[in-house]
This record gives structure tokens, sequence and C-alpha cells, in this order.
């Protein structure tokens, strides 16, 4: 079972090394977003400072459905997921398997990128931290939730869009909670709530978002 | 082996078949018939668990599919019209990832033998995507030999290939039924398989 897990994750890392086009944009996308809210609202630095979280939040959100759309849409277009879902194990595995790998292909560089983007934001050092964490509790769940739209809108035709409006609202409150623990750190009131919260909505959405994927799967594949 | 009962599969809100059943035994070959659009490939995917019939039940060693989910996945090879090979690896890759995600052991030497078999011992090391439309079939079809399965059901397995790559297809569906497998496939093509115990069945009328 572990190695069937392992095999999903490690097969969709291997093919997103080998079209690292496709893998950059999404990083591209995010740095993009963060770098346009400067411009568009003046250089005022405790403005920036106040909007830096939701700024990066919110843009890490964006490029997350970015690339989600992709998640399941290839491999059923070739064929290989039919196969997969004929394995002998259980769909679910499947499912988690290709939200880890999501997670690795496209939360992690987020992970990466967003300290640097949070100084252009002239966030604290201690703010940063906590955006860090509060980027590395969250991002799992973007992937682990936005693998079930990406499994309910397969073979749709404009499934980005409906993707982008089943699943944004399900990330309001990783949203809530991740922007909120950074400006808790900023203002002084703690961040240890938002990010207790973050961890609580981490562990449920690990819990039934794979089984969810895997009976929209099956659902889309028929 | 396999045996189906009063199957039935509606597609939007035409029938396309029902009270359909047979049995297949050990070194059986199971040809489906039937014109474009009368249900041949709904019916192997019904066979193959990817979809569920309107009614009726497909029957493994005598256990509904469903409840044998996992001895089924290790026992059934399903090729459909998708081939499942990524452009992105090299043939031997495709076979190795699909042999891991089906559970079944991968002997690269075994992999590349079989590869040889079909005539692509040039192109091992070549990403997918340079190789032609038969060429990956004949990829799809090497992932057969590999995979120790029972029972295969094929969707039009002979799309194309050439003369050559028909003959070898040929003569891998009748060592398979020859060694005791069993083999379920659609085809438009004329398959010779001499000496094969051979069913056909019509769908659609």
């Amino acid at each position: 079972m572990l190695r069937f897990l392992i095999t999903v994750v490690r097969r969709d890392v291997l093919l997103a090394v080998r079209r690292r086009g496709d893998w950059l944009t999404a990083q591209f996308f995010f740095v993009m977003v963060v770098s346009m809210f400067p411009l568009g609202v003046g250089p005022e630095p405790s403005m920036l400072r106040v909007i830096g979280p939701g700024v990066v939040w919110v843009s890490a959100l964006l490029a997350c459905l970015l690339s989600l759309g992709r998640l399941y849409a290839d491999d059923f277009r070739d064929g290989s997921l039919e196969q997969m879902l004929l394995s002998p194990y259980p769909n679910s595995l499947l499912a988690l398997g290709k939200a880890l790998a999501h997670w690795i292909i496209n939360g992690i560089p987020l992970l990466l990128i967003a300290p640097v983007l949070g100084i252009q934001f002239g966030l604290p050092a201690e703010a940063l931290l906590i955006l860090v964490l509060s980027l590395a509790i969250g991002t799992p769940i973007l992937s682990l939730l936005g693998g079930i739209g990406a499994a309910l809108t397969l073979g749709l035709r404009g499934g980005g869009v409906l993707i982008t409006l089943l699943i944004l609202p399900l990330y309001v409150p990783v949203l809530i909670f991740g922007a909120g623990a950074v400006e808790g750190a900023m203002s002084g009131t703690g961040s240890e709530a938002h990010l207790s919260l973050l961890g609580a909505f981490l562990v449920m959405s690990l819990l039934i978002a794979p089984w969810i994927s895997s009976l929209a799967l099956k659902v889309s594949v028929e | 082996m396999l045996s189906v009962a009063d199957l039935a599969c509606e597609r939007g809100e035409r029938e396309l078949f029902r009270n359909l059943a047979f049995e297949l035994e050990k070194g059986q070959a199971l040809l489906v018939r039937g014109g474009n659009g009368r249900g041949k490939t709904s019916l192997l995917r019904i066979l193959s668990g990817l979809s569920s019939p309107t009614a009726g039940a497909v029957y493994w060693r005598g256990q509904p599919i469903e409840a044998v989910r996992e001895q089924y996945g290790y026992d059934m090879a399903y090729i459909g019209h998708a081939n499942a090979i990524k452009d992105d690896l090299t043939p031997l890759e495709n076979l190795q990832f699909a042999a891991a995600l089906r559970g079944r052991q991968f002997d690269s030497d075994q992999a590349v033998e079989a590869l040889a078999q079909l005539g692509l011992s040039h192109c091992i090391e070549l990403p997918a995507r340079a190789l032609s439309f038969g060429q990956r079939r004949r990829v799809a079809l090497s992932g057969l030999m590999l995979a120790g399965a029972l029972l295969w059901i094929l969707d039009e397995p002979l799309t194309g290939l050439d003369i050559d790559g028909v003959a070898m297809v040929e003569k891998l569906i009748y060592s398979h039924i020859a060694a005791g497998g069993v083999a379920i496939m659609t085809t438009h093509q004329p398959l010779v398989l001499e000496g094969v115990i051979q069913i056909s069945i019509s769908v659609g009328g």
C-alpha cells in the first residue's frame, strides 16, 4: 500500500521534472500577482504591511487553482487514470497520493518564495516565520480540497472555471486562519489559535478529502 | 472463470443491450461483435469494472467483481482506446510505472525483452512522445506480457498496427489462451486464432 502511494507521488514528481515549463507557470504566476499589489495600491509602507499577509495568501490560493486543473486531466486524457483506478489498491489512496504530489510540486515552492515576497511588503521577521508556518500547514489543505474539485470537473468543458467556483468557497476558512495567523503575530495578539485551527482543518481534510475525491473520480470516469 | 448474468446497459436514454449472459472458462476467447456505437466499449468497461451496469452483474470465480476488487485488480489487464502511455517517459519507464501502480513485480530485463518481441528494441531510450501511434499501441500491448494477468480485456487491440504488428498480437493472444488464459476483445479487423475456443457475441442487435 505504502509502495503504491510512493509510486503515485514519484510518478507525478518525475513528470513535473520532465515538464518544467508547466510547473514553473504557477510559481511565476504567484510571484507576479503578489508583485502587482504594491504597484496598484501605492508604496505606502504601513499600508503594505497591513495588506501583505492577505495578498500573499490570496495569491497562493490562485496559484494553487491554476495548477489544479491539470491534476487529473492529463492522466484522464491518455488513459492512465483508468489504469490507476483499476489497481488493486483503494482509490482513495490514489487521490491522497495525487494531492500529496501536487503539494510537493506546487506547495513547497510557494513556501520557499513566500518569505522573499513578504520582505517586499515590509513584514517583520517574526511575521515572516508565521507566514511560512501558516503556508506549510495551509497549502496541503489547498491541494487536498482542490483534488475534489479536480476530480469532479474531470472531462467537463470549461472545467477550469468551474473548479474555481466549486473550490474557492471551501478555501475561505484556510484563507481566514492563514492570513489571520500572520496578522495576529504582527499585532501581538498571538497566532497559536489560528495555527491550531488550521492544523485541525488539515487533519480533517486529510481524512475526508481523498475519500470524496475517489468517489468523484469514479463518477467522472464512468 | 468469468460469468455474466442478465447484464443490461443504458447510455443516456438509449438501451444498448440487455439480458446479456455468457460464461468463459480457462483457455477461451470471447470476441464481441457489433457496429459502431452499439455498446462494445461500454460492455468492456463494465467487464473491467470501470463502469457499472444498469442491471445484472459480472462474476469473477463466482464472486461479483465489486466484492473481489483487489483480486480482480491483480488478475485482470485492461487496454482501452487510450494507451495510457505518458509522453514524457520512455517506454521502459512507462511499463515500470504501469506495473508498480497495479502492484505487480517488475523485471526490467523481461520488459526489454517484451518490447523487443514487439519490435521496439530501437526505441527503448526514446521518450514516448517520439513514437508513432502504432508504436505506442505496441508499448501498451507489451505491458500485457509482463502483467501476468489471467484475464485480458482488449478494446480494439489492433487499431493502428501494421501487418507485422497484427501478426505479433495474434501470436500474443494465441499463446496467452493456449497457456490457459482468458481473453475478451473487440475488433473490426479479422483476427486469426486457429484452434482456440472462441465464443462470439453481438451487442446492440
